[in-house]
């Protein structure tokens, strides 16, 4: 995960606490997003970026998983077309196993 | 005048093992932060030879020795599958080993900010004498001239006063920084700087040898690599494309850089087509040299993986734009394709806005153009790495805006994909592959009657800059030439005519009152 983004996210959960905020992913692939998730709640596995070792406890979604929670003509507009390309329920499910 | 064509394309790769190790950002960013690290520890046993280099299948599709679509036949791993009896020597230009390269380097370098080691200098300006294309390069006497001297050149190395040049693990030169206290002109920038020129040379010498045009018929040079020349008072000042052209004898060529990060060399070729279809210049090339620091950004993932690493290549195209011929592929200016400052940055806004707006506005639907070259990186280097196939996710995407569209059934979505699309085969340098490593072998096909369309598609990450969170995306269509120039502008003749009818008018309406 990009190293300026480890710093934003650690700025924010400081600034409001982890149990009012969640991490909401686009990524495109099962692995890269996975990573992404586990960063945020166990902490930067590669030990590259300022979450190394730093277990924030953060809950990460990708944006499939809100498609209820999101304005069907938005999601039309913005997400269907790329819902048609990725692989959909892999993301979602490497997602998940880093929210306990 | 009608719509400007591709007159010929040169497409170059150096192979330069040891900068990625010295001068790659993944390499000098682990060095800086940890010196002793497993992976700098590693890394020296995944590079690869140069003959690994030529025979490696994407580098061959490179040069146009292969097509893409013969990659698809090859079974992956590509690495373990080298092309028997492969050349250096390739049908639009070469793979150079990185000794001849640092030779180019003192050749290109104009204020003796390069240093060779007399016995390795010696070495090189014999292989550069005897090379086809640079054997009559301006500034090949450098190479008989000032050697440096061994224990100078460590000891500058070791001031950090400038960045090492090494051959076979050996110390052999430096390039020197270019002011006391500049960072503009630091030694690490001026061995980019020298870096992109030198390969850009290389790939313009190629395009003068291997085509009908001549270097006195230039008359303008788009750069669109991604670095920045200048001094500290303008760092990004210029000017790449009169440096280049200055060496390889295009005297009567001016130029500028265009920049977009990777979307740069789709927009200096719109420009280009747009300087050639006015008729302000006649020929117009579009080129960019290498990117050193690109060098092995995604080794650790390979070395983790047990592969060799591939990010070994810096890579080179030149494009020439010239006036409409009858005979070369059109660019079709009545439809290029712009991602607006106003379009959004999902993926779906980009791809309407730089694929779909353009293909109605030339009334295409999106099938029925034969070929898309999106960003063309080689999926075995970014798949490690986590980033997936980037040429078929584009092709899915651009599958999946047809379907949205009604235009195609989403059963046939990746039939489609597979169908536009072709295996990614450019080294991971940013600009190089983004749309334009096609170009060569699209011009070949449309030549040769096997396809008659083609959408070459830049996009770029501008956020990178930290100045805007925009996206960025430019594309054109390249089509068959109907063989007749179409007139699209202004005609003269035509114009006078209509004048005279209407002071003809006005002149017996006069006599009527």
């Amino acid at each position: 995960m990009d190293l300026e983004n480890q710093a934003r996210i650690k700025e924010l959960t400081a600034k409001y606490g982890k149990d009012d905020l969640i991490v909401v992913l686009g990524g495109a692939e099962a692995e890269a997003s996975g990573l992404a998730a586990e960063t945020v709640s166990t902490g930067d596995p590669t030990f590259a970026g300022p979450l190394s070792g730093v277990s924030l406890g953060l809950k990460a979604y990708h944006i499939f998983e809100l498609k209820d929670e999101i304005d069907p003509a938005v999601y039309e507009e913005q997400i269907s077309m790329m819902e048609m390309v990725l692989e959909v329920d892999e993301i979602v499910n490497e997602v998940k196993t880093y929210r306990g | 005048m009608g719509f400007p064509v591709v007159k010929g394309t040169a497409y170059a790769l150096i192979q330069a093992t040891e900068m990625v190790f010295h001068q790659g950002t993944t390499q000098t960013s682990e060095r800086r932060k940890n010196p002793e690290s497993e992976h700098l520890k590693k890394l020296p046993e995944h590079l690869r030879s140069f003959q690994d280099a030529v025979s490696y299948p994407p580098n061959q599709v490179y040069i146009g020795n292969m097509t893409p679509d013969d990659l698809k036949d090859i079974p992956r791993p590509w690495y373990q599958a080298p092309v028997p009896g492969a050349s250096r020597h390739g049908k639009y230009g070469e793979i150079m080993p990185e000794d001849e390269f640092l030779g180019l380097i003192k050749i290109v370098d104009a204020f003796d900010l390069v240093f060779l080691e007399k016995g390795f200098q010696t070495q090189v300006q014999e292989k550069i004498a005897a090379h086809l294309v640079l054997g009559d390069i301006n500034g090949l006497d450098k190479l008989s001239k000032e050697p440096g001297d061994a224990e100078q050149i460590k000891k500058m190395v070791d001031d950090h006063s400038a960045q090492p040049l090494l051959f076979a693990g050996k110390l052999v030169g430096c390039v020197k920084k270019a002011h006391e206290f500049d960072e503009a002109l630091s030694d690490h920038v001026m061995f980019e700087n020298l870096v992109s020129k030198a390969s850009a040379v290389f790939v313009l010498k190629h395009l003068l040898a291997k085509t009908e045009l001549q270097a006195d018929q230039v008359e303008y040079i788009v750069e669109c690599s991604e670095e920045a020349c200048g001094d500290m008072n303008q760092r990004g000042g210029g000017n790449f494309a009169k440096s280049i052209g200055e060496i390889c004898g295009c005297v009567n060529a001016t130029g500028s850089d265009t920049r977009s990060f990777c979307a740069g060399p789709a927009h200096a070729l719109v420009e280009a087509a747009a300087l050639t279809q006015t008729g302000i210049y006649k020929n117009v090339v579009v080129l960019a040299g290498g990117s050193s620091v690109k060098l092995g950004m995604n080794s650790k993932d390979h070395v983790k993986k047990g592969m060799p690493v591939l990010e070994d290549m810096l890579g080179t195209f030149a494009v020439h734009i010239g006036e409409n011929d009858g005979v070369n592929p059109i660019i079709r200016t009545d439809g290029i394709g712009r991602h607006k400052i106003g379009s959004g940055s999902s993926p779906q806004a980009v791809m309407t806005a730089i694929v779909a707006d353009p293909l109605d506005k030339l009334g295409y639907k999106i099938p029925e153009i034969d070929r898309y070259s999106p960003e063309m990186q080689n999926p075995e280097i970014t798949e490690p790495a986590g980033a997936g196939d980037v040429p078929m996710a584009n092709y899915k995407m651009i599958g999946a805006l047809s379907v949205k569209r009604g235009e195609l059934d989403k059963k046939d979505l990746l039939k489609a994909a597979n169908s536009f699309g072709m295996p990614g085969f450019a080294p991971t340098q940013g600009h190089i592959p983004s749309g334009v490593p096609f170009i060569g072998h699209a011009r070949d096909m449309i030549l040769d009657g096997k396809i008659n369309r083609v959408m070459i598609v830049g996009k770029g990450s501008l956020f990178l800059g930290r100045l805007t969170n925009l996206f960025d995306g430019v594309s054109f269509v390249l089509e068959k030439n109907s063989g007749a120039p179409q007139e699209t502008g202004f005609n003269k003749e035509e114009v006078r005519l209509m004048i005279a009818d209407a002071m003809r008018v006005f002149a017996q309406a006069f006599r009527g009152e």
